[in-house]
């Protein structure tokens, strides 16, 4: 019955990311982005991760991805032409690229084709809910909060300086 | 889904869609995360997930800060024409 609901969603996340790559317009990019971003917050709540879900569609898709229009609106940018030519100078390194991703791609599929998937392990009713997520983060990770809470501070700061025009 | 992450940011040109793609990377390790958070009944992968989240969110502003700032010096997007500390 999960299933029904995951594989929609799955394929919908993978051909959303393609129209992101492949698409010639900023804008359209930005739009199939968002719509990958819910999609795989739908994903998220099949998983029983409901917090992480509210979390992608609240910064990912809500924030971070209307700063990535403002600033599409903001430059103006107009549609590309076609350009998915290797770069000059660049063939190596997309070629061993793509041949890396290849090979972990084969690696993987030998891999879990070969063992079997158990059942899932019997996650209590609590599992992925704020209280149990929000437990977690202020008993055994408070550090990595407090140093993200900095990170977040100097990137703000950093953002804004860079940002800034020079009328002073 | 982090292949064609990888994908777009190797064949655009446009500064953007890479940050874009970028985002998609970041978005398939989540999932990953999750996904083997939920088989072996853990927490520890949702609070590592939710901290790549925050990450992002920084990246991404400078990032977007870095390129409004080079556009205003040279008006395009484009990441061949992005020259000026070659030597």
């Amino acid at each position: 019955m999960e299933l029904l609901i995951f594989y929609p969603l799955a394929i919908a996340c993978v051909v959303l990311s393609m129209l992101v790559v492949f698409n010639s317009s900023p804008i359209a990019s930005a739009m199939s982005l968002i719509g990958m971003m819910l999609c795989l917050a739908g994903v998220f709540v099949v998983l029983q991760a409901h917090f992480l879900a509210a979390l992608q569609v609240i910064i990912y898709a809500g924030a971070i991805m209307v700063l990535f229009m403002f600033v599409i609106m903001l430059l103006n940018l107009s549609d590309d032409d076609k350009q998915w030519v290797a770069r000059e100078r660049n063939l190596f390194l997309s070629v061993s690229a793509g041949a890396l991703i290849l090979g972990v791609l084969y690696k993987f599929i030998d891999i879990t084709s070969g063992t079997e998937f158990n059942s899932p392990a019997e996650v209590p009713d609590t599992f992925g809910t704020v209280r149990q997520v929000g437990t977690t983060l202020f008993t055994d990770f408070v550090l990595p909060f407090e140093v993200a809470s900095i990170l977040l501070l100097v990137a703000m700061i950093g953002a804004v300086v860079l940002a800034k025009s020079k009328v002073d | 889904m982090f292949s064609i992450g990888v994908l777009g940011v190797l064949i655009r040109r446009n500064a953007i869609v890479v940050f874009m793609s970028i985002e998609i990377m970041l978005n398939a390790v989540n999932i990953s995360l999750i996904a083997f958070d939920r088989y072996m009944n853990q927490h520890d992968g949702q609070i590592f997930s939710f901290m790549v989240i925050a990450v992002a969110a920084a990246e991404v502003s400078v990032g977007l800060a870095i390129v409004i700032a080079v556009f205003r010096n040279k008006p395009t997007v484009n990441l061949d024409e992005f020259n000026l500390m070659k030597w």
